[in-house]
């Protein structure tokens, strides 16, 4: 009975080629569901509201936001009800910001596990960009009432076509970048302050406030589109938008969330095998 | 059979940064601008040199060495933790290592989390976890607490918890680094049973310790690494002995004064040297005899705030397999030592040494008051000759290393 895995074999040295090892993943995959398990445990263990932090984070901003930028500054937003407005930016910006916060840290917060046990490191910054997108499925409850309560029209073909991939956009986004700091961070702990400098920059890069079409020039709008979060952002609201898709633009923001993604991988995977040793 | 792992030619090096802690980006930054990093940041410190070694399927091997020789590299290496620098592994099983007990436990979660996520993180899978839940549990005997956070638990308790989820683990080949340095005898006892089991059932263990009676009872053939080297593979009995004797050797290079592995302590005192003295004989000898009276001469360091006041001085014995004799603590018999000079010596006295024929070595504590003035463990070895503790002509038996007591008969 013993002899089930006899046939094993495997060879232990030094790394000398990049291997992405889906496989190794796959038979992993349950050691994803308990850190993303512990991770959303964790964070809302001895909490009066729990759960509901999750939904009251971005209500609040948005509230916030539609006062100062809605009412009082009245910002352009392309003839979307303004809390509809930035809170589709804020869905997504709320994963990239805790995902990429995660995962930067990811491994130096499991420093203690990776010293003492093998399973692909992969998972950890993976698994944080999880505990984000389940919050994001909190905040999306609040999306969709907000949806019905201004009665908005939308195009659901556009919504059914653009919604997903701009979420599909944000999370390889998040998990590239968040992969690539990782893997700094391990080795470079100057990484833990630029962080949160970079996500407070990026906050206002990004058309979360206000509409991308406040630059006019086709430059801009090229710039813009290489940023793959602002291009998702914008595609989240195509749904609201009575304007022709500029499909070029969506183009080179999923080509650049996919270099990013895959760069983020290489980087990790590259420095990976020596974790154990700088951490 | 083909051997289930096969260590060929193994080396793994470390590099050495100057200033210690960790990079900043600055320093990389600015020696990448000065185009001279590679010079500067080649010194290598090799942890394991050239190892090759075959385990066989079913085999208990255990590895011994100095803190430091490269115990634990090797197991990070068969474990897959870090790479191998040179050489390569063939394993031929399924590998977990437990290189510490209890890694990722959380203490926000509760014991049934815990169980579930170090399991995980061990290796085993939900469904194994969950149908070897009552066991683990049972082995741990924490049911009462197991909807309590971990961070209620004693120490104890959460030892045990890890424990139980270690040693459900079903894997062929099980790596265990010193893991039962902790807790209490009875635990330790109950743990070694359990890894007799495993070995028993056909698993193949490699085992780190200190411990050398846990080894010999639990390992037949032993490995001694010193300084990365492998320098003996054969019958755990002659691998003590080759590790008793490299120690001693070390013991003997690295004085007590320079030894920097203190446990505590050691700065406003410092023990330097010790020399045993037997009657008769005017300078320091190697070895005392069994029966008759011995001077341990423990000399000392110490800073001037100290002068007059007490201390609290301990001999602990120990058996180079690591188990405790006896300790001679001047505060159980009420003596008061009070510290006169800046460096002096201060004298233990067996009046009739119980030790029996054998190689022993020391533990040494200096305490003021509950502080620790200085804790070096290990602090050397001494050879006790065979001789006549009752009196009666006749040597104690041979190869059974241990005291002597008075009794009487009636």
């Amino acid at each position: 009975m013993q002899e089930q895995n006899t046939d094993i074999e495997y060879i232990i040295e030094a790394p000398s080629k990049f291997s992405l090892n889906i496989k190794e993943l796959w038979d992993y995959r349950e050691l994803f569901y308990f850190f993303t398990w512990r991770d959303i445990k964790v964070r809302y263990k001895q909490t009066l509201l729990g759960f509901l932090w999750a939904v009251l984070q971005p209500f609040m901003m948005m509230v916030l936001m539609t006062i100062i930028f809605g009412n009082a500054l009245q910002v352009e937003s392309d003839g979307i009800p303004y809390p509809i407005f930035v809170f589709s930016g804020l869905l997504l910006w709320d994963i990239f910001a805790s995902g990429l916060t995660g995962a930067a840290n990811s491994m130096v917060s499991n420093a203690q596990i990776i010293k003492k046990i093998y399973f692909p490191r992969l998972i950890i910054p993976l698994s944080a960009v999880l505990v984000a997108l389940f919050d994001f499925l909190m905040a999306f409850l609040i999306y969709i009432a907000l949806l019905l309560y201004f009665q908005f029209e939308v195009n659901l073909v556009k919504l059914v076509l653009f919604f997903p991939l701009s979420l599909l956009l944000t999370v390889i986004t998040t998990f590239g970048l968040g992969a690539m700091l990782a893997a700094f961070n391990v080795k470079y702990r100057d990484f833990r302050y630029i962080v949160p400098y970079m996500i407070r920059f990026l906050l206002f890069v990004n058309p979360i406030m206000y509409s991308s079409s406040i630059f006019k020039s086709d430059l801009a709008q090229w710039l813009m589109a290489l940023n793959p979060l602002a291009g998702a952002i914008n595609m989240s609201r195509y749904a609201f938008i009575d304007k022709p898709v500029d499909w070029s633009l969506v183009g080179v923001s999923t080509i650049s969330a996919l270099l990013l993604f895959v760069l983020g991988i290489y980087t990790f995977r590259k420095t990976e095998a020596y974790f154990a040793d700088i951490a | 059979m083909r051997p289930i792992l096969e260590i060929q030619n193994i080396s793994k090096a470390y590099k050495l940064h100057r200033q210690g802690g960790y990079l900043s980006l600055r320093d990389s930054l600015v020696q990448m601008l000065k185009f001279e990093g590679s010079k500067a940041s080649k010194e290598r410190f090799w942890a394991l040199k050239e190892i090759n070694l075959n385990v066989q399927r079913g085999e208990s091997l255990g590895i011994i060495g100095r803190n430091g020789a490269g115990k634990s590299t090797l197991l990070k290496i068969l474990s897959k933790i870090t790479p191998p620098t040179k050489g390569q592994v063939r394993a031929r099983g399924r590998v977990a290592s437990l290189l510490e007990v209890g890694t990722g436990f959380h203490p926000e979660l509760t014991g049934r989390e815990n169980i579930f996520l170090n399991g995980s993180i061990l290796g085993l899978k939900k469904l194994e976890i969950e149908q070897k839940f009552d066991e683990i549990v049972d082995f741990a005997g924490t049911e009462a607490f197991l909807d309590t956070p971990l961070k209620h638990y004693s120490s104890g308790m959460q030892l045990r918890l890890a424990f139980a989820v270690a040693a459900h683990l079903e894997p062929e080949i099980l790596v265990i680094d010193e893991v039962l340095a902790v807790g209490d005898a009875a635990f330790q006892q109950k743990c070694l049973g359990k890894m007799n089991e495993v070995s028993q059932s056909g698993r193949t263990i490699l085992f780190v310790s200190h411990n050398m009676g846990a080894i010999q009872r639990l390992c037949p053939r032993t490995v001694v690494l010193e300084q990365g080297k492998l320098i003996y593979e054969g019958p755990t009995p002659q691998a003590i002995d080759q590790y008793v004797r490299s120690t001693k050797e070390n013991t003997q290079t690295i004085s007590l004064h320079e030894r920097k592995d203190r446990v505590a302590g050691g700065i406003r005192f410092r023990f330097t040297e010790v020399h045993f003295y037997v009657p008769e004989v005017k300078s320091p000898v190697l070895a005392i005899t069994n029966g008759q009276e011995a001077r341990i001469a423990i000399h000392y360091d110490c800073q001037n705030n100290l002068l007059g006041r007490e201390v609290e001085l301990s001999v602990a014995v120990y058996k180079v397999s690591g188990e405790f004799l006896f300790a001679c603590r001047s505060d159980s018999i009420n003596q008061v030592l009070t510290i006169k000079k800046n460096s002096g010596i201060f004298t233990c006295i067996l009046p009739k040494n119980p030790l029996k024929e054998g190689i022993y070595h020391y533990n040494l504590i200096a305490f003021n008051k509950g502080e620790i003035l200085d804790f070096v463990t290990e602090a050397g070895q001494f050879e006790v000759n065979a001789g006549d503790y009752y009196g009666t002509g006749k040597t104690s038996a041979k190869g059974r290393s241990g005291v002597c007591v008075p009794y009487q008969w009636e």
